[in-house]
């Protein structure tokens, strides 16, 4: 093998920035899974019988369920007795009352991550529900918020608050039964968050989940659900870190948008999970089912994502297009480097007429990383007219890691167009040879080449995370060599 | 009259292995500053090889030599640092590099240099003026500016992008290797109008080419033969006429009488 290729391999070299860990008495469950720990988990919530009824049922399916495996991808069993199924920090009194009444662990915390809670040093223009472990501990700007008439909050105040709304909506787009990791999210999910945008809305500012999984030996398994009423329009991000640690832990949340007539939700992720040590010892279990529907005419729902972080990545955000004229989006950016596996991609369900989706997914492996692209592009006999474009592009860094890219389609009305075009291409040397020879650092070449390479993608990302994904990519990508 | 000159590359003894197969062996070669030099051989000789060496490419391993760049060990140098000391490669095969803009792979090399140099970077509406100028000069047109670097570029263009780089950067030696090659006769008329406006008594050009007619239009002070990994002939303009009409056998025949 060549120098060259060895030093592609060095500037991938990732270091995980978000590692460590705080150190804050917490109140959890014993590890261990069966109908006491869903009822305690709902007894925890101050839950209605309805939804205890619902995680129940979803348990009972769970365990007739069995693990996908069609997945290209490897881990040992899980063993979901040696889980906890909640965790959150101790605090004083019950929740928190205000931010001043949060932990300050807790806040210093999400100041090392960049995600300042406090009152002064609020991100400009951006709502913050900040996830650690099992319970939301505090959402900022609510009242501004509530102003517009927007409820943004965590999942727990969504079902103290507004039982309607949820009873309404919870697992209308995602059914309790809808796969194994979905059910069982769906028996033990514990907080996530909670948007509602009334008619007409546009909502005044960025909302973001910030989600950290901080205890060992727990899951996380949130739940987040998304509905922009008639002519609502919304744009959500969501970040995710966990500390460094040599077991595997498992985040399988859910999240379900409804978006109405005219209604539009930009869904952005930007996933920065522990990925587990050069070796591949550790890092998360990234099972995570996403799905939105467009039920109005001329609705849209888009999904951006930067996937850098999680040992194994396994997640496809979709979309039903119910509504007429309705339009699903898709632009992922996944990044799988040293042991990490990611098989991720989307599916386009088209029902309604003149429903159009664009699919584009670009996939970066390096190390020995294995990265695959999936997605289902449906059209049902009813979706006449019906549009969609799919690019998957490979980038390859390195000689030891793979990409593969598995399209479906299946087209049943024949007035439908479905266009798809893949590629594969290896980070050259040839491009890192012409950086150099202009003078350009290797580093530099190297982000350079990436960024290009992820353009169209970062461009879906709202303005204020563009930047942030752009710094994460070239953190991901930081090396020895210089 | 003898007009002083300075060395600006010196190669003794250049001997290079590619996949274990040695390509170049033992190549001598002095280039003066205010020169233009063409090597020229048919395929497989080593041109390429060597215009890849001298700008640093990794896999090619140098077995025996040296060759020195204004009096420093050129060798030891990384490749970026003989970019950044004034080193430019015009590549046979431009690489396309989709999504980075060719205007902001161009300022970073120009800034990366002055860098070096301990000059000011330039800023993005001083480096805009500068490039319109050159683009111009080379008859190129403004959708350069936001296209990706020689992404979807024809040959023509990709040459032609070659050369604008090189004259943004304003190397001391400037290595072409085979820039003509795919070139119309009006594309090489431009090329060939950008290398000699580079021309000056502080740098030098060397032009890897299999043809004669670039070398009507940029006229070399030498022409050398470059045939089974050595320099077997050279000589001045006329060299490359008599190479023209006889082919190259000519020259390994004449060698061997």
């Amino acid at each position: 093998m060549s120098s060259k290729s060895q030093d592609v391999e060095a500037l991938v070299g990732q270091k995980y920035r978000h590692g460590f860990i705080t150190d804050i008495e917490s109140d959890s469950l014993p590890p261990g899974l069966d109908e006491d720990v869903v009822a305690a988990i709902s007894k925890k919530k101050h839950e209605p019988q309805v939804l205890l009824d619902g995680r129940l049922k979803a348990f009972r399916h769970w365990q007739t369920m069995q693990e996908p495996s069609w997945a290209h991808v490897h881990y040992k069993p899980i063993d979901y007795q040696d889980i906890s199924y909640y965790s959150a920090p101790k605090s004083p009194a019950n929740a928190p009352k205000s931010l001043d009444e949060v932990d300050p662990k807790l806040l210093e915390t999400y100041e090392k991550l960049g995600i300042p809670l406090h009152e002064r040093a609020r991100l400009a223009g951006v709502a913050v529900d900040a996830v650690f472990d099992s319970v939301s501990v505090a959402t900022t700007f609510k009242d501004k918020l509530s102003k517009a008439g927007v409820i943004f909050c965590s999942f727990s105040d969504a079902v103290r608050d507004h039982p309607r709304l949820v009873e309404r909506y919870l697992g209308s787009v995602v059914p309790t039964t809808d796969n194994f990791f979905a059910a069982l999210n769906s028996a033990v999910f514990s907080d996530g968050s909670f948007v509602y945008v009334p008619p007409g809305v546009r909502c005044p500012m960025e909302l973001s989940t910030y989600f950290r999984i901080n205890a060992a030996k727990t899951g996380q398994f949130e739940r987040t659900l998304i509905i922009a009423d008639e002519g609502a329009s919304v744009s959500y991000l969501e970040g995710c870190t966990a500390p460094m640690r040599d077991e595997n832990q498992l985040h399988a949340a859910v999240v379900e948008l409804v978006a109405l007539d005219r209604a539009q939700i930009k869904y952005s992720t930007v996933q920065n999970w522990y990925p587990g040590d050069e070796n591949g010892l550790g890092g998360i279990y990234n099972f995570v089912t996403k799905r939105g529907e467009c039920r109005g005419r001329d609705s849209k729902i888009s999904w951006t994502q930067v996937e850098t972080g999680s040992a194994i990545t396994w997640k496809y955000p979709s979309c039903i297009l119910k509504g007429e004229n309705s339009i699903g989006e898709f632009y992922s950016v996944a990044v799988a480097n040293n042991y990490q596996q990611a098989d991720t991609g989307t599916k386009m369900i088209h029902i309604g007429r003149n429903t159009r989706s664009t699919i584009v997914s670009k996939g970066i492996s390096a190390g020995h990383a294995d990265n695959t692209y999936r997605g289902l592009v449906k059209i049902l006999p009813s979706a006449a007219g019906a549009r969609n474009f799919t690019q998957c592009d490979s980038l390859l860094m390195g000689n030891k890691c793979s990409a593969n890219t598995f399209p479906y389609m299946e087209v049943k009305n024949p007035t439908a167009t479905v266009e798809h075009e893949a590629s594969t291409s290896k980070i050259g040397e040839d491009q890192l040879f012409y950086c150099l020879q202009r003078g350009i650092s290797a580093e530099d070449a190297v982000n350079m080449i990436v960024s290009g390479f992820c353009k169209v993608v970062f461009k879906e990302l709202p303005m204020e995370f563009a930047v942030e994904a752009q710094n994460l990519l070239s953190v991901s990508l930081e090396g020895a060599v210089g | 009259m003898a007009i002083e000159r300075t060395i600006l590359l010196e190669i003794n003894e250049l001997t290079v292995r590619v996949a274990g197969k040695e390509i170049l062996k033992g190549v001598n070669l002095k280039v003066n500053a205010g020169e233009v030099h063409a090597i020229m051989g048919p395929n497989g000789s080593g041109k390429s090889t060597l215009a890849q060496v001298l700008a640093g490419r990794e896999d090619y391993e140098v077995t025996s030599g040296s060759v020195s760049f204004e009096g420093r060990d050129l060798l030891a140098l990384p490749a970026e640092e003989r970019a950044r000391a004034g080193l430019f490669l015009g590549f046979q095969y431009p690489v396309e590099i989709p999504g980075v803009n060719n205007v902001y792979l161009l300022k970073a090399a120009l800034n990366a240099k002055r860098k070096a140099a301990g000059e000011p970077e330039v800023d993005a509406y001083e480096f805009l003026g500068l490039i319109k100028q050159k683009m111009k000069f080379m008859h190129m047109s403004e959708s350069f500016l936001t296209r990706g670097v020689n992404e979807g570029f024809s040959g023509g263009e990709k040459k032609r992008n070659e050369v604008l780089q090189m004259l943004v950067l304003e190397p001391k030696l400037a290595i072409l290797d085979e820039t003509d090659s795919g070139l119309d006769i009006d594309a090489l008329k431009v090329v060939s109008m950008g290398v000699n406006s580079l021309r000056d008594p502080k740098r030098a050009v060397v032009l890897v080419t299999h043809y004669q007619r670039l070398l009507d239009h940029v006229v070399p002070d030498q022409v050398h033969v470059l045939t089974g990994g050595r320099i077997v002939k050279s000589g001045d303009k006329s060299l490359a006429q008599e190479l023209e009409r006889r082919g190259y056998d000519w020259v390994l025949e004449s060698r061997v009488a």
